[in-house]
């Protein structure tokens, strides 16, 4: 900071005639750095307003009801006041591991296929169009998923397996959610893999090491950490998905126990009983309180992606 | 033996990248495929009559207006928010600051809170402060989902300006301030991308509008009152039993799509052409 005003200060020693107008000056810089200070302070705060936020709206639920019994109690009667999360925590997991479960794999295996195989062309027109898509609206997916996936499943998939499904199922959650996190996924991938030097990859090569050993053997190995640190990423950021979830998983309140059941994930419980929560004592108390809990499980994710891919990387060094 | 573990391997990952690229085309292809035909000129210029889930005349201008309305005023607030954040972070605060630090950190969290966690929140400053659902309080929580988004882009964008740059300006005697609005001119071109990004952003979420913007046949006409949203025709329209009501539906989702894809095409030829002016 001192480097910084010393040529301001010679400037204002030497010209004396402008010492107003440089006190001026001064004072202008002084006042907005204050409130720009303000401003950031005040935003970096916004994290914890957030939570305080929905702790506030959610004490009078914790203050009836033990936190443990309303995690694991599987009664949900808003009317009766019985406010079991279970289900939804169950249906929120349902959904979010078969979508990673899906998206996952596929992404690192295709990944690995542009970075270290397909031709440079195909890499460089395949990839910004699945980046294009990133910002293609959760809505729309969830559109995409009621007009194919559930008609699928309910037509050509479940019948094999279950003697009836609607199609809204958790399946169907899954598979649409994955197909969200596609172009997520691959472009933390997409960092990860091209962050590698090449040196690595050549001096494998050049011992006689297949493009597989290589990629098996040097690239996954540097490339764990990331790897890691974009799943946990993945799945904070499904675990959070509503509207494309909403439209296809079926929305009953009990748990899950085939993939073509129904489901009903936390933050669809949230956005489905928006309208009737002001009429029942307690129902805006535990809706925020799922929020409550939906917020707090993501900022422990991303805490510890960023974690994670810095403790990793020192066990992984190559 | 090696051999077929690599041809096995080889084999698996073009299927993973079919099955990538072709679901993603599938939806490109379906969500234009329902909604070529339900889309026309009313459509888009005239709002629900006889209400929109059983009215079976009209359009969606209702929504596409309360989507631009919203968009645009979240965008704009959080543009106006966050422009003395990363000037702040920047110029402001020494590289290894810890403030910085810690901003840049948790607008990185921000970012990963998911949008229906926004819309609680927001529902609750609303219930707070005694608002309805409105214009207003749509504006207001779709500014705090883009505030991250917008500030994470913009200080990416600043963070590239070389450092030179402000010893050079600082070395001639000028105050921080004035540092600052010169590093701003240096990175304006590059707030496109942010703002772009933003504003789709904002347009296409669902969760946060739905408790505080709330839903309209009427295109709104002050702060005060609910707007519709595209997100929500889609998914309100799109779950009734009624014909013309789905086709609404339909082409509501094809409208965001395109708007959707033509705002992120625009920011990346924009952000080519004006890269090459770049001082590096």
């Amino acid at each position: 900071m001192v480097r910084f005003r010393a040529g301001f200060l010679i400037n204002s020693l030497f010209l004396k005639k402008s010492n107003k107008m440089a006190k001026a000056r001064i004072i202008v810089d002084r006042v907005i750095a204050r409130m720009m200070r303000s401003l950031t302070i005040i935003s970096v705060l916004l994290m914890f307003l957030i939570g305080l936020g929905l702790l506030l709206k959610a004490l009078p639920i914790l203050k009836e009801h033990s936190v443990f019994h309303m995690l694991s109690s599987e009664i949900w009667r808003p009317f009766k006041g019985e406010f079991g999360f279970l289900p939804y925590i169950m249906g929120t997991l349902w959904v979010s591991l078969i979508a990673i479960a899906i998206s996952f794999p596929l992404c690192v295996l295709s990944s690995i296929y542009f970075f270290e195989y397909a031709p440079q062309k195909l890499k460089q027109f395949i990839l910004p169009l699945i980046d294009l898509l990133a910002g293609i609206p959760p809505v729309v997916y969830g559109v995409w998923g009621v007009l194919t996936i559930v008609p699928l499943i309910s037509e050509h998939l479940a019948p094999h397996f279950v003697e009836y499904s609607s199609g809204y199922s958790v399946l169907a959650g899954g598979v649409v959610l994955a197909v969200m996190i596609f172009p997520l996924v691959m472009s933390l991938l997409g960092e990860v893999f091209s962050s590698i030097s090449t040196e690595l990859r050549d001096a494998s090569l050049s011992v006689g090491a297949t493009k597989w050993q290589t990629t098996k053997l040097v690239l996954m190995r540097k490339a764990l950490p990331g790897i890691m640190a974009a799943l946990i990423l993945a799945i904070s950021r499904a675990l959070g998905e509503t509207i494309a979830v909403l439209m296809v998983c079926g929305n009953i309140a009990v748990i899950p126990h085939s993939i073509f059941d129904s489901g009903y994930p936390l933050p669809a419980l949230i956005a489905n009983n928006y309208g009737e929560m002001l009429s029942i004592p307690m129902y805006d108390s535990a809706l925020m309180l799922a929020a409550l809990i939906l917020f707090l499980i993501i900022v422990i994710f991303n805490v510890s992606s960023r974690f994670v891919s810095t403790q990793l990387e020192k066990y992984f060094k190559l | 033996m090696r051999k077929a573990e690599e041809y096995f391997f080889r084999l698996l990952m073009v299927l993973a990248s079919l099955i990538i690229v072709g679901s993603l085309f599938s939806i490109l292809f379906t969500i234009i495929y329902r909604g070529i035909g339900s889309l026309n000129w009313d459509m888009v210029s005239r709002v629900p009559e006889g209400g929109f889930y059983i009215g079976k005349e009209g359009g969606i201008l209702n929504a596409i207006i309360g989507s631009l309305y919203i968009a645009g005023g979240a965008t704009l607030l959080a543009l106006l928010l966050s422009i003395p954040i990363v000037l702040y972070i920047n110029t402001y605060l020494p590289k290894d600051s810890r403030l910085a630090g810690f901003a840049r950190t948790s607008f990185d969290i921000l970012f990963g809170v998911p949008s229906i966690v926004y819309g609680a929140f927001g529902f609750a400053i609303m219930v707070f402060f005694g608002l309805k659902t409105s214009l207003l309080a749509g504006i207001i929580t779709v500014t705090l989902l883009v505030l991250p988004i917008m500030v994470r882009t913009m200080d990416e964008i600043t963070r590239l300006v070389p450092h030179e740059l402000n010893d050079a300006v600082y070395s001639l005697g000028a105050t921080r301030w004035e540092t600052a609005k010169v590093i701003l001119k240096q990175v304006a071109p590059g707030l496109i991308t942010a703002i772009l990004l933003s504003f789709g952003r904002g347009m296409g979420d669902a969760a946060c509008v739905l408790f505080t913007a709330g839903y309209t046949d009427n295109i709104p006409t002050s702060l005060q009152e609910p707007a519709a949203t595209l997100p929500l025709a889609i998914f309100f329209q799109l779950s009734s039993p009624i014909e013309e009501v789905q086709q609404r539906a339909y082409a509501a989702t094809l409208v965001l799509t395109i708007i959707i894809l033509l705002l992120s095409i625009l920011s990346r030829i924009l952000n080519s052409i004006l890269s090459k002016h770049k001082i590096q």
